[in-house]
């Protein structure tokens, strides 16, 4: 009977046992509870997405209320594609939580942390997989909230200034989202993401409309962080526990992308988007100037942490611009790189989370040495910077591949130019640091264990399926391809979908 | 004039949502910031509750003699997003709470590093 539920699970295990956390009281009890939660979501993530591959979309009717008056639960190659990274990754960083949270976060408040970790979890999960537009802002506020704690949890004080100011421009993105959805709802009536899309494409234009999707797209660029809207992002993610800037960094901005190409493909229609409203021009910009302004930012900081957030919001720049496109191999270029960027992002924060937990330190100078002391854990971060930069053999090649062919595809020369240009600037931020690794001496008399195994376990995963999927591209691309196909043709998805309406107030 | 007559809620509300971005913007003290947050949010409820209305709509409560009653659905939702805004105004006042501790002070400029401004 599992089966028929498997849509909700992924949000309804993390949600229930979020408050359980808190009942065990104790530390190494919430640990083990809360990675097997997630492990099990990872796996019920697995099979929907081999499901979805298989037959098309998944959909659940909560309550047992039918779509569109009850809130639809539904899942799609692209949806599941993005679960599996999220609980994938939340699952590894839970097992490395262990031993890295216990140098950074005071004891009192290890089960507060895997609460909120799992309360995050869940909204993520419902974010990705609900069908309604409203629900899709609770469970993003559910995610935010427990971002904002997890982000305070850390000793250092301006972990707190950064939970604010990312509190602050959170909360505005969220409610700038809600004003848009209320534009949508005053028009058409509905909120139901399938109803939405068939209803607006019934109108030419509308002024409502309009304002409703430039509330929808400003909003969500706060929440992925895109140029210029990302000040919150590298105070948060440098000042935060090294195990949640690690699970952030690879899930939360990703999420916020899917979100934006919900609203684009989905409901408003890449048509209406990219044509009538002339968006693919100013993300097309702005993505260019994230890429090569924030890499620019990322070569000359000295804290590793810091190098690493700004490295982020570059790399989110390649997935809007992958989406910028406007095109079946551009949209795959980005889902792709969602899924490489989690791989690559998640292992070089584990790796300086370890580097934190034996050096008490994350400025480049800590580094110094590393190289021959902590020698699996540079090794690690070394692979995973060559991803970043796009080495071939590494997945963070194949997704370059992917737009740098998506754009050639387009005639648009100067984009895949850019592309690899940006790439230049990653071989200098990630280059600094290797450096000062392997050709610096360390400090006189300091001598630094390797990192606990716990730790090194989640990381190496990490590096391998770094390695496996830059090789091996059918599963990845596969993925992402006919995520993409879905997307872009939204008006064949009705007719093949899989009902499997069985809420519980109908049994 | 009956532009703005007939449609006197909805200049409240982007009057409201002004305000209260102009105050999280420009506000020194963070407990100001909070408080402007609070009302930009507010005048978010005033929009969806103001879709609500049916013209010439009654209460949606079933009753003799009533067939046109006003859309009871973004009341509901509104009553979602109003438990948002409370969580969301609660973690913001905790961290308040805990900058003071750390910092001695609610006040941006009396930090003193610039890289923990707001």
């Amino acid at each position: 009977m599992f089966e028929q539920h498997s849509p909700v699970l992924p949000i309804i295990l993390p949600l229930i046992a979020a408050p359980i956390c808190i009942l065990l009281g104790r530390s190494q009890l919430a640990w083990l509870f809360a990675t097997f939660i997630s492990a099990l979501g990872f796996g019920i993530s697995i099979g929907l997405m081999l499901t979805t591959l298989d037959q098309g979309v998944l959909s659940y009717s909560l309550g047992g209320w039918e779509p569109p008056w009850g809130i639809e639960v539904r899942v799609d190659a692209a949806s599941a594609l993005v679960l599996c990274v999220v609980t994938g990754i939340s699952s590894l960083v839970l097992v490395y939580a262990k031993e890295s949270i216990a140098k950074e976060i005071d004891s009192s408040q290890h089960t507060l942390y895997y609460t909120a970790h799992l309360l995050c979890l869940a909204g993520l999960s419902g974010i990705l997989s609900t069908g309604d537009a409203f629900n899709l802002f609770v469970f993003l506020e559910i995610s935010s909230l427990a971002t904002y704690t997890l982000v305070s949890l850390a000793s250092d004080k301006r972990c707190l200034t950064a939970a604010f100011r990312y509190l602050i421009m959170g909360t505005i993105g969220a409610t700038f989202i809600l004003i848009g959805v209320g534009m949508m709802y005053m028009k058409t009536g509905t909120l139901n993401m399938l109803d939405l899309a068939a209803r607006i494409s019934e109108y030419d234009s509308s002024r409502t409309l309009n304002t409703g999707l430039a509330f929808i797209l400003v909003g969500v660029s706060i929440k992925l962080a895109l140029f210029p809207l990302h000040m919150w992002l590298p105070p948060a993610y440098t000042h935060a526990p090294s195990a949640v800037s690690a699970f952030l960094a690879s899930t939360a901005t990703k999420v916020a992308v899917y979100v934006m190409v919900r609203f684009i493909f989905t409901i408003y229609g890449a048509e209406y988007v990219f044509h009538t409203m002339g968006m693919d021009t100013i993300l097309l910009v702005l993505a260019i100037v994230a890429i090569f302004k924030c890499s620019f930012m990322a070569t000359v900081q000295s804290n590793v942490k810091t190098v690493l957030a700004y490295s982020s919001v570059a790399q989110i720049g390649y997935m809007i611009l992958g989406i910028s496109l406007v095109s079946t191999l551009g949209l795959t270029a980005g889902l792709l790189h969602i899924f490489n960027h989690a791989l690559m992002k998640g292992a070089l924060f584990m790796a300086v989370g370890a580097v934190l937990l034996r050096t008490g330190s994350v400025d480049i100078k800590a580094f110094q040495g590393l190289g021959k002391q902590m020698p699996l854990t540079m090794a690690a971060f070394t692979i995973a910077g060559l991803s970043i930069i796009g080495v071939p053999l590494t997945a963070g090649f194949v997704s370059k591949w992917y737009l740098v062919t998506a754009a050639l595809e387009q005639q648009e020369w100067t984009v895949a130019f850019l592309v690899l240009a940006g790439s230049l600037l990653a071989i200098i931020y990630v280059g600094r640091i290797l450096e000062a690794a392997y050709f610096k001496n360390p400090a006189e008399g300091t001598t630094y264990k390797e990192a606990p195994l716990l730790m090194l376990i989640p990381l190496w995963i990490l590096v391998f399926a770094n390695i496996y999927f830059g090789i091996d591209t059918s599963m990845s691309v596969g993925a992402a391809d006919t995520a993409a196909q879905w997307l872009t043709q939204p008006s064949s998805s009705p007719a093949t979908a899989l009902s499997v309406n069985m809420g519980g107030a109908t049994q | 004039m009956s532009f703005i007559v007939d449609y006197y809620n909805y200049w409240i509300v982007v009057f409201l949502m002004m305000a209260g971005f102009y105050i999280v913007i420009s506000a020194n003290n963070l407990v100001k910031k909070i408080v402007g947050l609070n009302i930009f949010q507010t005048s978010v409820f005033m929009l969806y509750i103001s879709i609500g209305n049916v013209s010439g709509g009654s209460a949606p409560i079933v009753a003799d003699g009533i067939t046109r009653y006003s859309n009871p659905l973004p009341h509901v939702l509104i009553l979602t997003a109003i438990v948002v805004g409370v969580a969301t105004t609660s973690v913001g006042l905790a961290l308040i709470v805990r900058i003071k501790r750390a910092y001695g002070t609610v006040e941006e400029n009396e930090f003193e590093d610039k890289d923990d401004l707001i």
